[in-house]
């Protein structure tokens, strides 16, 4: 055997290795992939009704109690502000959460034209901006629609929390890498509510699936006047709005 | 080393240096990688799988029937019927698998239920509201009302018990010196069950126009002429009576 000859059966044999490796490692994920996927398609949504909500609060904490949010006042998965617009159309927002982890400041009702409450969290984005920057695919919306994070794999840059025209997201102060609302997904996917539809005491939020006729939600977008937040962004979300007031941004 | 293999060319050794990095490497991306690594789909299963595990902490609101019966049966038809356990006693799944070492808090002070109803002009017209410095203070509220099944705890004698906002605004407008009769109607049972027994409203124009009127004999009260004074409308779809700061 000369050199050329040497060389040549050396490739071939790397080759043929390297292909039946990669063919057999190719089946192996593709019936992975198969076998995870969920048999009926559901579509999670959201939808809020602003003339129910009281301004509360128990939403924020259950939300914090359920999924280990730092109880600092800077970091929510959902929070909700409060609309003052004066008698001079003059417009103060303020969130409940960071000025007072509770109760709202008292405000003068004679210089106030309308003022309601606007319960925030993660739209869950059909066209997720978040999902585009993320550098490293940490980031990823699942079969129903949820945007999830996979914190092994979050490096903690914070593209995702600039991107997000909702203010939605934050960085965990333990973890040092993005969170944000993900529906509870690890109830909505045993059959439970979200924490802070199951608390809100006045049934201001509704959940649902959006691919089904009964669901509370799809009767809720029959019923009411459906806005949603920024639809000039074409993100599509999944968190409905009713009742909701021009100056809400 | 040289004499170990003193046969082998020196080329040979080279290459196959190369030849066992190079299945090295191999070796260390297709067998010691975990696949999630590889494949963005596998590790998205693994994120949301690693998701799903996460621990549940409030129970939901139908499993605190199973014990607490008698409780649960009257909150059924009460007020507070739309409101889960867990809103005011806190995450309980814990004490669902431990009922005797796990307690879920009974909140019993003062500072608990103003967090809904205290008086808040952001809050929607028409929930119940307080003022908790005004409201029998000191008291918890528990020694009056029943949680579960909340009311006020006698029959209220004036519209001003539950009606403290319009109170407040009436009491310093021009219409302070009218009572609240003098427009609405209450039928008796609104006293114990205001939503289902509605008060009534004034339903024509002339009802203020016996004041308002410029053909009103009443002295004192700015006088309009009802035939040409928006006649489409009703006087308090535009005036709110109650509240000066809107009487323009």
């Amino acid at each position: 055997m000369n050199r050329r000859a040497f060389l040549r059966s050396l490739a071939a044999t790397i080759l043929r290795a390297g292909v039946f490796l990669g063919l057999s490692q190719a089946g192996a994920v593709r019936a992975a992939i198969e076998n995870a996927g969920p048999e009926e398609k559901k579509r999670y949504g959201m939808a809020i009704d602003i003339d129910r909500c009281i301004g509360c609060g128990r939403c924020m904490e259950a939300c914090k109690t359920e999924n280990d949010v730092s109880r600092e006042p800077f970091y929510f998965r959902t929070w909700v502000e409060r609309y003052v617009i004066g008698e001079d159309e003059s417009l103060t927002v303020q969130n409940l959460g960071m000025e007072r982890y509770q109760v709202a400041e008292p405000i003068n009702e004679w210089d106030v034209l309308r003022s309601f409450f606007v319960p925030k969290l993660c739209n869950q984005c059909e066209h997720p901006p978040c999902v585009q920057v993320c550098p490293v695919g940490a980031t990823f919306s699942t079969e129903e629609g949820v945007v999830l994070i996979d914190s092994k794999r979050c490096i903690g840059c914070g593209y995702c929390i600039q991107a997000c025209p909702y203010g939605a997201r934050y960085l965990r102060p333990d973890t040092k890498t993005a969170d944000k609302c993900n529906f509870c997904y690890h109830r909505i996917t045993k059959g439970l509510l979200p924490a802070c539809v199951e608390v809100c005491p006045t049934q201001a939020r509704v959940f649902g699936d959006l691919n089904s006729r009964e669901s509370p939600l799809t009767r809720f977008k029959r019923m009411k006047m459906i806005h949603v937040l920024k639809p000039y962004l074409n993100t599509e979300p999944k968190v409905f709005y009713a009742n909701l007031d021009g100056l809400v941004r | 080393m040289k004499r170990l293999l003193p046969k082998i060319p020196e080329q040979i050794v080279r290459l196959s240096i190369v030849f066992i990095l190079l299945i090295g490497a191999f070796s260390w991306i297709w067998l010691i990688l975990p696949p999630s690594f590889k494949e963005r789909k596998l590790q998205w299963a693994a994120a949301t799988e690693r998701e799903q595990s996460r621990e549940v902490k409030y129970a939901g609101a139908t499993i605190c029937g199973a014990c607490h019966v008698s409780e649960y049966n009257l909150k059924k038809t009460g007020y507070h019927q739309s409101l889960s356990c867990e809103t005011c006693h806190g995450p309980a799944k814990a004490h669902t698998r431990n009922p005797v070492a796990v307690k879920p808090e009974i909140p019993q002070g003062r500072n608990f239920c103003p967090l809904c109803h205290a008086y808040d002009p952001s809050r929607p017209m028409g929930f119940p509201q307080i003022n908790p410095v005004a409201h029998n203070p000191m008291k918890p509220c528990i020694t009056c009302h029943n949680p579960h099944d909340p009311k006020p705890p006698q029959t209220p004698q004036s519209c001003t018990a539950c009606h403290q906002s319009i109170m407040r605004a009436k009491a310093v407008s021009p219409h302070a010196l009218l009572e609240c009769t003098t427009c609405h109607t209450a039928p008796e049972a609104h006293r114990v069950d205001p939503l289902s027994a509605q008060v009534t409203k004034p339903s024509t124009r002339e009802f203020c126009g016996q004041c308002h009127s410029k053909d009103s004999k009443v002295p004192g009260p700015p006088k309009i002429n009802l035939a040409s004074h928006h006649e489409k409308y009703l006087c308090w779809q535009c005036h709110y009576p109650h509240m000066p700061a809107v009487y323009r």
